[in-house]
């Protein structure tokens, strides 16, 4: 699971271009939307394609997005739990 | 009808133009057929937060918008105006070669969004939060002009009392690579002092962002004044001579009164010829100035003359790397800019002191 | 200085007609031409509906009687086709006689040929041809030889979906200014595997019939079109006695400045375009007897559209409304175009085209639609037209000058 959230990590920072970031900057409870990351609703599209392209796990509705998003952790055991690669 | 005055100017190109405190003190000598934009720090002027999604031609056309806006004093405008002949070129190429690469899998939507033709218009907009009008002309060579003419016609009626317009163009590489294999950019590398005298096919490709205040008042930084643009679609060269001094009688000026012609020559020997006539013909006899040479051609590369014409209005001197021939100038009063590209899309700008 | 912006002319190819008669047959007998793909080879097809136009290129290059080895992308064919039906219809024989310009529209200009061609162009010189009509000048330059405008104002606007309104905008304002006597505008933009995938990402794609201002849109159709109209002078009308269709009477354009794609909450831009419109044209809400949404049945754009037209007109009393876009689709650049053209058809056959394929009240607001065919005495339209890059722009057509 750590090393899934590291993973997360780094594809969040160079997938969303977040040059000013290391991974140490994102805690695993850190929200990515709105006050915490500052993420926005282009963001959530990327990290959908991410999630199905590198887990195999196809969201069809980015309304699903938000909850599976919203921090580090809800992605690595939303990812854990449905992942097909 | 209220008369239109430049404000302010700005330019990002080849050549380190983002400072206005200089006027081409310092001339990099380009040796390739490609040239780039020597760039300011962006960091400096764009938060990392809208940074982070933008493309070179985007973070030009921002920075350029920003510095102008600057000189002019103002932090905010009645209206944007953007010029873009071949768009936001990067993104489009990073979007449609991930369709083709990836068989339109797993692409996301970033550089979609990017690639749209408004993307700087739209991004200004978000910077400033300016809520009024802003339109983006992709009109080939005519694109900078198109806004131009727009923004004359709001300030003259007083619509609106200050604009910014601009043009930016970025390269991209397969684009530039197709531009290669159909010969409108150069085969040889060649040289900025010597591009103007070539006899070869093609032109130098290059790149920037220019970005203008126009307003209907005018204040202690303004340029010049412009006093008439006029787009063609098409201009056979037996018309030219004739439409130039028909554009300047219609201004109640004639040949004789230009103080200097700023022409938009890229060395091409295909195209050249139309900017030959004028300076063999009716401005043999008048200055000529010519600017491509140190920037490269791209659609959006007359702002670039404009920011030259406006440079020799406020400062009265006029550097020697962009002198065609030499007359003996004791005063600039009236410039008369003419480009177009490839023999479209040619427009006549008229400046005047102010 | 002009003081009426006169409408005198008017083309349109779409997915329901390939002229003006045949999509207002379309539009009166709630016609769609919505359908599966077949022209683009896509690993969509089954996934989207999209408004195809049912010529081919090879067919729309011999009704233009074009040579074999033409440049056209089909942004310029099917631009060339709609133009010159509106300089037909506008009776124009001699296009030179009155200062005549011509500004177009479009997004995707020539991609259509560039990602067909994008790596093949280096490796043959068979197509090369079409690597100067990639970018978005070239169709307007083409459509200006078609039409034989020479030496004259010519431009391009690309603003995203709003792009032609804004055509129309700028050739009012010209008229008015005196800068041109007569002007053509109007927009044109042909299906693109480029387009299809950029929507895709965006996830606003249906992947069945679009179903504008309903609880449960899914997304919008992708279309083509293109759509021309003749606008002249007071001076050429009473020159020419010609026959007046209608009158841009009044625009607005405004940006919403609130993020790259989607529209703010309330509208902002949509509200101000509106408003700025009703200016120009010297009325009051309450002056409009017809909208023609934009309504691309994305859940951004219905609401935001909804709730901006609410703050203009007041809930009780917002006119008649419809989006057309259920007809043909959402065709971008074009759309201010094709839905000026069905605006200007409402007013001179005093009928407002239905809101297809909706079933289920929004439950954000208590207005809806028009579900029907409704015959009605109108003076005026308003039409509006919102794009990318926050761009709103609203333009009125009306009887009367």
């Amino acid at each position: 699971m750590e090393a899934l959230k590291q993973e997360l990590k780094e594809n969040i920072i160079e997938q969303l271009n977040l040059e000013d970031m290391s991974v140490e900057d994102i805690a695993n409870d850190d929200l990515l939307f709105g006050d915490g990351l500052a993420l926005d609703s282009i963001d959530a599209l990327e990290l959908i394609v991410m999630l199905d392209k590198n887990y195999g796990i196809k969201l069809t509705d980015p309304k699903e997005g938000r909850a599976i998003f919203e921090t580090i952790n809800t992605m690595a055991a939303y990812i854990t739990e449905h992942r097909s690669k | 009808m209220k008369k239109v005055y430049i404000n302010s100017i700005s330019s990002i190109t080849p050549q380190k133009t983002f400072d206005n405190s200089e006027f081409l003190d310092e001339v990099i000598i380009h040796e390739n057929q490609v040239i780039f934009a020597v760039e300011p720090k962006y960091k400096d002027y764009i938060p990392p937060a809208a940074a982070r999604r933008m493309a070179k031609g985007i973070k030009m056309g921002v920075v350029a918008s920003k510095l102008s806006l600057q000189e002019a004093g103002l932090e905010q405008v009645d209206a944007v105006i953007t010029g873009t002949g071949m768009g936001c070129l990067r993104d489009s190429e990073k979007f449609l070669g991930a369709i083709i690469n990836n068989n339109e899998q797993y692409l996301t939507p970033t550089s979609f969004i990017q690639s749209t033709h408004n993307t700087v218009g739209g991004q200004i907009a978000l910077e400033l939060q300016c809520k009024g009008y802003n339109f983006t002309y992709v009109h080939g060579s005519n694109s900078f002009e198109s806004g131009l003419l727009d923004a004359k016609l709001q300030l003259e009626l007083d619509e609106a009392q200050n604009i910014l317009v601009g043009g930016v163009d970025e390269l991209g590489d397969h684009t530039t690579k197709l531009n290669q294999i159909i010969h409108h950019v150069k085969e040889e590398n060649i040289s900025s002092l010597d591009v103007l005298s070539s006899k070869t096919k093609g032109a130098v490709f290059g790149e920037g962002a220019s970005f203008f205040v126009l307003s209907n008042k005018k204040q202690a930084s303004s340029y010049a004044e412009i006093i008439s643009v006029k787009m063609y679609n098409t201009l056979a060269q037996n018309e030219l001579s004739e439409t130039a001094l028909h554009f300047l009688k219609e201004n109640s000026l004639k040949a004789e009164d230009i103080d200097a012609v700023v022409l938009g020559n890229n060395g091409d020997i295909e195209f050249d010829g139309y900017y030959n006539l004028l300076t063999s013909g009716i401005f043999s006899n008048t200055q000529q100035v010519c600017y491509k040479h140190l920037i490269g051609e791209f659609n959006t590369a007359s702002p670039f003359g404009l920011w030259i014409a406006s440079k020799i209005l406020k400062t009265q001197t006029l550097p020697e790397v962009i002198k065609k021939n030499n007359i003996k100038t004791s005063s600039f009063k009236y410039i008369l800019l003419y480009n177009m590209y490839r023999g479209e899309n040619h427009s006549f700008t008229l400046l005047k002191s102010c | 200085m002009s003081k009426g912006v006169a409408i005198t002319g008017m083309g349109a190819i779409s997915a329901i007609g390939n002229n003006v008669a045949e999509n207002f047959q379309s539009l009166v007998e709630s016609k769609k031409g919505i359908s599966k793909i077949s022209k683009i080879d896509t690993i969509h097809k089954d996934d989207i509906m999209v408004g195809e136009i049912a010529y081919t290129n090879s067919e729309l290059e011999e009704i233009l009687g074009l040579s074999p080895g033409n440049n056209y992308s089909r942004t310029g064919l099917i631009g060339a086709i709609a133009a010159k039906e509106a300089i037909a219809n506008s009776g124009i024989t001699n296009i030179n006689k009155y200062k005549t310009g011509l500004i177009s529209a479009t997004s995707v200009g020539g991609m259509d040929m560039t990602e067909q061609y994008y790596y093949n162009y280096l490796e043959t010189d068979t197509n090369r041809r079409y690597i100067a009509s990639h970018h978005a000048g070239d169709s307007t330059q083409k459509i200006a030889e078609q039409l034989g405008i020479a030496k004259s104002l010519v431009t391009t606007i690309s603003t995203a979906c709003s792009s032609a309104a804004n055509a129309i905008m700028l050739g009012a304002r010209l008229i008015k200014s005196g800068q041109l006597d007569r002007v053509i505008v109007g927009g044109s933009d042909c299906m693109s595997k480029f387009t299809i995938n950029g929507f895709k990402t965006l996830m606003i794609l249906s992947d069945t019939y679009s179903t504008p201002f309903d609880e449960n849109r899914k997304g919008l159709n992708l279309g083509e079109a293109a759509a021309f109209l003749v606008l002249e002078s007071d001076a050429v009308v009473k020159a020419e006695n010609k026959n007046v269709l209608g009158y841009v009477k009044g625009y607005g354009n405004a940006n919403d400045a609130f993020h790259q794609t989607a529209s703010s909450d309330h509208g902002d831009g949509a509200t101000l375009a509106m408003e700025k419109a009703l200016k120009v044209a010297g009325y009051t809400a309450k002056d409009i007897d017809y909208i023609n949404a934009h309504g691309t049945a994305t859940g951004n754009n219905d609401l935001s559209e909804g709730r901006a037209i609410i703050r203009v007109f007041g809930e009780e009393n917002v006119p008649e409304f419809s989006s057309t876009k259920a007809y043909i689709g959402h065709t971008l650049a074009a759309a201010g175009a094709i839905e000026a053209v069905y605006s200007i058809l409402a007013l001179q056959n005093n009928v407002i085209f239905p809101n297809l394929n909706f079933k289920t009240q929004m439950k954000e607001f208590n207005i809806t639609p028009e579900l029907k065919l409704k015959e009605k005495e109108l003076k005026t339209v308003m039409s509006n037209s919102f794009g990318f890059g926050g761009n709103c722009s609203t333009v009125i057509f009306s009887k009367e000058p």
